[in-house]
């Protein structure tokens, strides 16, 4: 089925070969009041091209399976995290990692620490889709808790990062929990909506509530966490937390992901039934995956807040949810190598391409839409919730 | 102040019926839920700005008022339907077959790039609906109604009852059920499936053209992201009526629209749009069939 792509319901042999030319007039024409006729005859004769020499130069299926066949060589032979890489590769990567900050700009240190609290989220939401195969696109809610009891508990209470840690880390928790009542009900496709409807009803009242979160103006003057009397308020020295923490989310996740829970979450991923049938109470083990997913992002929300020093709603979107959902997405659901991957990738993604930042969104979009269509199991997955065996 | 509330809800609710309408048919046929419908409304009220605009630089508006607003929803229709009608093609059939959460983030992805999509050619800003009609209207005892609700009720109804017929009595709708039944049966006994889906999608989006097109008059200012917004509350209301079911999403639309009138007017204004989503959380542990829907039986 995959890779078949556009396909109009003609059976006569003049359309397979006008085919480029039909989709490509069909496009502009769907075009055509949105810019005006010049912009519409210029994206005809552009996209005929590009499906033209899709077809004739080696066919657009052929060319994509080549391309994702390569990959997957790739990928094989250097299993960077499986532990055959070669130990000095691996030593320089964690001598680069320390020396990062000594050696770069302030820019990049900025967004290696941005990376490194998406990584954490997006591996906390791997625990969820990934590992138990239940969509949530209202992850960014248990981060946005994160960063408020955070922001709350340091501003209104004065209690420093490592003491607030614990119960904004644990408020999340509960949250997660209340959000696992309906998730044990629902199945799938319900269960994505419930989610999103608790994301933004957690957005809309952290915009609302004015007399605890200040609405949309936010909360500022949120104080940097402090280790033995030193503020890290300083860049170099987040960076040094950040990559604590993100080692710390890689080593649990990995470890719980092994263990006899993390099985019980492949099983029901797998099939919910079987696994019941086979003893695995499927409630429990579901409910323990939000909970554990909104630990991490409780943590990245706390870590957030600190390095912002302020937080409003603004930074918790639907948006967010589905970018963190991507990322997960793009590198491959249930790998832990794939997920911080992906979050590099669009992480780093529109730094590099600073001038065509408008259209990230939209790249976004198509990018997820293609992913499905010719590869669900993401860039660096193996077999898993989107592939049946 | 109450009937008052009753009537904006009224008009509202059947907007969102409109919209929930076009859920409850993919849902009905496919089992999935079509995140890119709401942005198909959100192109519905931006291509009738943009027909509305040509009609007047050619000075059709000036000349012939009806006749203009006629083309301009025919055009937006037409529009819009070819828009489901492509999305159909390019993001939900080749995942026909995938496992449930594909489609479902693929179609997560239609509804990102068409709002980027119509942000970037339109801008980013507020658009205005041209101010037709004034608030001209009549006035029962304490309560007014312009002419624009009652256009919208009244071409909301026409357009369900329509529906409700062509479902009912033409072989296309009969096939429509055979297919929201049983696919493999269905294409057994002869209905081409991919027709049917298409069919579907293209008159669900018709019907969701229709609703942005009304929506962009009656409060006038449309951006790219209404859509979002609107198809989650119109989602809710095919839920709250019982997805799949016609009469269930013009019930539930209608419902809601009054609950966040009333709600609005009475509870708290600030919370407006989290209405739907708590209905909808509580209608899904309550009662997940809906009000007109069937419990769904997992099958082994």
């Amino acid at each position: 089925m995959a890779g078949e792509g556009l396909q109009f319901p003609t059976g006569k042999k003049i359309f397979v070969t006008a085919r480029p030319f039909i989709i490509a007039l069909w496009l502009s024409f769907l075009f055509l009041p949105f810019k005006g006729i010049r912009a519409s005859l210029i994206f005809f004769f552009c996209s005929s091209i590009i499906l033209f020499s899709f077809r004739y130069v080696s066919g657009f299926k052929k060319m994509f399976s080549g391309m994702t066949q390569s990959i997957r060589i790739k990928t094989r032979s250097s299993a960077f995290f499986s532990g055959r890489f070669p130990v000095v590769f691996r030593y320089s990567a964690a001598v680069f990692l320390l020396a990062f900050p000594l050696i770069s700009r302030d820019y990049f240190i900025d967004i290696a620490v941005l990376a490194g609290i998406y990584i954490i989220l997006a591996l906390g939401l791997n625990v969820v889709v990934g590992f138990t195969g239940l969509l949530n696109l209202g992850f960014v809610a248990f981060y946005a808790i994160g960063a408020y009891a955070y922001a709350l508990l340091n501003t209104r209470f004065g209690l420093d990062f490592w003491t607030a840690l614990p119960f904004s880390v644990g408020l999340t928790v509960i949250a997660g929990f209340l959000l696992a009542i309906p998730a044990l009900r629902l199945r799938g496709d319900y269960l994505a909506i419930v989610t999103l409807g608790f994301g933004e009803i957690v957005r809309l009242i952290l915009n609302n509530w004015d007399s605890l979160t200040r609405g949309p103006n936010g909360i500022s003057g949120i104080a940097p966490p402090e280790i033995m009397a030193v503020s890290l308020g300083k860049l170099s020295h987040y960076y040094y937390l950040v990559l604590v923490f993100v080692f710390l989310t890689v080593i649990t996740t990995k470890r719980v992901y092994s263990s006899r829970i993390g099985r019980a979450w492949v099983s029901i991923r797998e099939d919910e039934i079987a696994s019941s049938a086979m003893g695995i109470n499927t409630t429990v083990y579901k409910l323990y995956a939000f909970a554990f997913g909104a630990f991490w992002a409780g943590l990245a929300g706390a870590v957030f807040a600190g390095k912002m020093q302020f937080v409003s709603p603004e930074s918790f979107t639907f948006m967010e949810s589905v970018l963190i959902l991507c990322m997960v997405i793009l590198g491959g659901l249930g790998s832990i190598a794939g997920v911080v991957i992906g979050s590099l990738i669009l992480v780093l993604l529109p730094e590099v391409l600073r001038e065509v930042q408008l259209y990230r969104m939209l790249a976004l979009g198509a990018g997820l839409v293609l992913l499905m269509v010719f590869r669900p199991q993401g860039l660096f997955g193996g077999k898993g919730v989107f592939i049946r065996n | 102040m109450f009937l008052q509330q009753v009537i904006n809800g009224l008009t509202i609710g059947s907007v969102y019926a409109l919209i929930a309408l076009g859920y409850s048919m993919v849902y009905g046929i496919l089992e999935l839920i079509n995140f890119a419908h709401g942005e198909i409304y959100m192109l519905g009220a931006y291509l009738g700005i943009i027909f509305l605009a040509f009609f007047t630089a050619i000075g059709l508006t000036a000349y012939n008022l009806p006749l203009a607003l006629f083309l301009t929803l025919i055009l937006s229709v037409v529009f819009c339907a070819s828009y489901g009608f492509t999305i159909e093609k390019v993001a939900y059939k080749p995942l026909r077959n995938a496992p449930r959460l594909s489609p479902l983030i693929s179609a997560i992805g239609v509804s990102i790039f068409l709002q980027n999509y119509v942000m970037l050619t339109q801008g980013a800003t507020d658009k205005v609906f041209p101010h037709l009609f004034g608030a001209s209207g009549f006035q029962f005892v304490s309560v007014r109604m312009t002419y624009l609700q009652l256009v919208i009720i009244l071409t909301s109804v026409v357009l369900m009852v329509a529906l409700r017929l062509f479902v009912r009595n033409t072989k296309m709708g009969k096939a429509m059920r055979a297919v929201a039944q049983d696919k493999t049966m269905a294409s057994l006994v002869g209905v081409n499936v991919d027709t049917v889906i298409s069919v579907t999608f293209i008159i669900g989006s018709g019907l969701a053209a229709v609703a942005g097109l009304m929506v962009a008059m009656y409060y006038g200012l449309v951006n790219y992201f209404i859509g979002y917004i609107a198809g989650i509350k119109a989602f809710t209301a095919a839920v709250l009526g019982g997805i799949g079911s016609i009469r269930g999403a013009v019930f539930g639309g209608i419902l809601l629209g009054l609950v966040e009138s009333l709600g609005g007017s009475y509870i708290s204004s600030e919370y407006k749009d989290a209405y739907a989503f708590i209905i909808l959380i509580i209608v899904l542990l309550v009662k997940p069939g809906g009000l007109f829907g069937r419990a769904e039986l997992e099958k082994v």
